[in-house]
């Protein structure tokens, strides 16, 4: 589906009722407040922005890396304006006040979800349900939150896609960054696909074209293995 | 410097060859900072100016942090050898003054109560001067929020007009600028709301609405161009992926 592209100020529609996030309403017009792709709905108009940065809403689960400890808290870089709070009682098993630095030190990464987000932005997290832990593996790499949605897809045919042919394990947080898992080269094929998206992420019909990326590079990837074998037996 | 000219205008055309109501060739590059949030470079006549737009982020000191929206903040400068005779590098009188009209001519059109907290850094670099650099520089920056994302009321358009030769004129050129009669700046979004006016030298009553009329339809060709430059930044891409599927 090819979406319009709109500027701050364009009119997206003429029924107030129908002004949705990254529009306002001007006098009896809705119009575009963010540089991005129109999403006309039944009810709503929307505009997807096509940059910015993440802000952290209840009940995300982000990728965050701790940068400090305090007395009874981890400080967490979650990709944002604002850091993120992690309290001891939210870490999943009772530890002693004494004890944090022995379960997460400044520089490891954590899968936590949101908890809540109050009126001054301060983001309380929790690593208090399943799933989320402290990840020891793998590789993070970073896509604007605005494109993230574009690496689970719809209904996450993406994520899927990804995680089927590249054969790695796959997290995709809400604030931008993505967690892999798996081999070298298959993080390294995986990271290739990630920037492919980044870069048509405003473009329709992507899953598709990601399939054909991959194949091309199976493909390149293989040939060049039959290379290097014929070269060995020379 | 130049010497002043005799006329400025000779059988209705301009130094440059320009009639009253021209704007000297606008061209913009969206995007040439890669670490910036959003960035624009954009020519305006013999103007080079670099917009460059960081944030929302964390705004330091902390006690200048507004609980209910994102502070705006704005540094224009000139570079050293942006002028024939070289300035003085570092903050001026004037570079200070024109940072702080700039700032307010977008500080009530960004949607700041989204971001509380934070800061909006705005910086304008003019790398080669020739009359018009914070007009050139409104434009730049207004397309380096809307490249980082940032929520705004509307793009925001600036050109200048002046009084040469007892005549109104549209986007003054240096030696209109230097030794003419006046020179107003105006700033406005696309529904002609000023954000921005300054004025330097004098007009009559009569004369500034014209001239106001004048910068109106300047500020209206500069919005189509800004207008063009965002959208085809994706689409051209958009095409050249396509071609290169097959």
């Amino acid at each position: 589906m090819e979406r319009k592209i709109v500027v701050p100020g364009d009119v997206v529609s003429d029924n107030v009722k129908m002004s949705g996030s990254g529009t306002y309403i001007r006098g009896d017009e809705v119009c575009a407040s963010v540089y991005g792709l129109v999403n006309a709905g039944v009810r709503y108009v929307s505009v997807i922005p096509l940059s910015g940065k993440y802000i952290p809403q209840a009940n995300d689960r982000v990728i965050g890396i701790i940068i400090e400890t305090t007395h009874s808290n981890w400080i967490v870089d979650i990709n944002s304006p604002y850091d993120g709070l992690l309290h001891v009682s939210q870490y999943p098993r009772r530890i002693e006040l004494e004890d944090m630095k022995k379960y997460l030190k400044v520089g490891d990464c954590v899968l936590v979800l949101v908890k809540e987000v109050d009126a001054a932005m301060k983001v309380e997290l929790t690593m208090r349900d399943k799933e989320l832990r402290r990840l020891t593996d793998g590789r993070i790499t970073t896509i604007g939150p605005t494109k993230m949605p574009r690496v689970i897809g719809r209904s996450g045919s993406m994520i899927r896609l990804l995680k089927s042919m590249i054969g790695c394990g796959m997290f995709v947080g809400q604030n931008g960054r993505v967690w892999i898992s798996g081999s070298g080269n298959r993080i390294d094929l995986a990271i290739q696909a990630i920037r492919y998206i980044e870069a048509n992420a405003h473009t329709p019909g992507l899953t598709d074209r990601v399939q054909a990326f991959l194949k091309a590079k199976e493909k390149t990837m293989q040939s060049r293995m039959h290379e290097s074998r014929d070269n060995e037996e020379w | 410097m130049s010497e002043k000219p005799e006329h400025f205008i000779i059988d209705g055309k301009r130094l440059d060859g320009r009639s009253r109501d021209e704007l000297r060739p606008i061209k913009i590059e969206l995007s040439p900072l890669d670490r910036a949030d959003g960035s624009c470079y954009l020519e305006w006549g013999r103007n080079k100016v670099m917009a460059a737009v960081y944030g929302p982020r964390e705004l330091h000191p902390r006690h200048r942090q507004n609980m209910t929206g994102a502070v705006v903040q704005c540094r224009y400068n000139m570079a050293s050898f942006s002028v024939d005779e070289r300035i003085r590098p570092g903050p001026s009188r004037r570079s200070v003054e024109i940072s702080k009209v700039i700032r307010q001519a977008f500080e009530h059109v960004v949607f700041t109560k989204f971001f509380p907290k934070t800061a909006i850094d705005i910086y304008i670099e003019v790398l080669r001067a020739d009359a018009g650099t914070r007009t050139a520089g409104i434009n730049a920056a207004s397309l380096a929020l809307a490249d980082a994302g940032i929520p705004m009321r509307g793009l925001v358009s600036a050109c200048a007009v002046g009084k040469v030769d007892g005549e109104i004129v549209l986007d003054l050129m240096k030696e209109e600028d230097n030794f003419g009669e006046a020179d107003v700046p105006i700033a406005m979004t696309a529904d002609n709301r000023i954000t921005l006016l300054q004025m330097d030298g004098r007009m009559t009553t009569e004369e500034f609405y014209t001239a106001l009329e004048l910068a109106k339809t300047g500020c209206t060709t500069v919005y189509e161009l800004q207008r063009q430059a965002l959208i085809e930044k994706y689409g051209d891409e958009y095409r050249a992926e396509g071609g290169s599927d097959e």
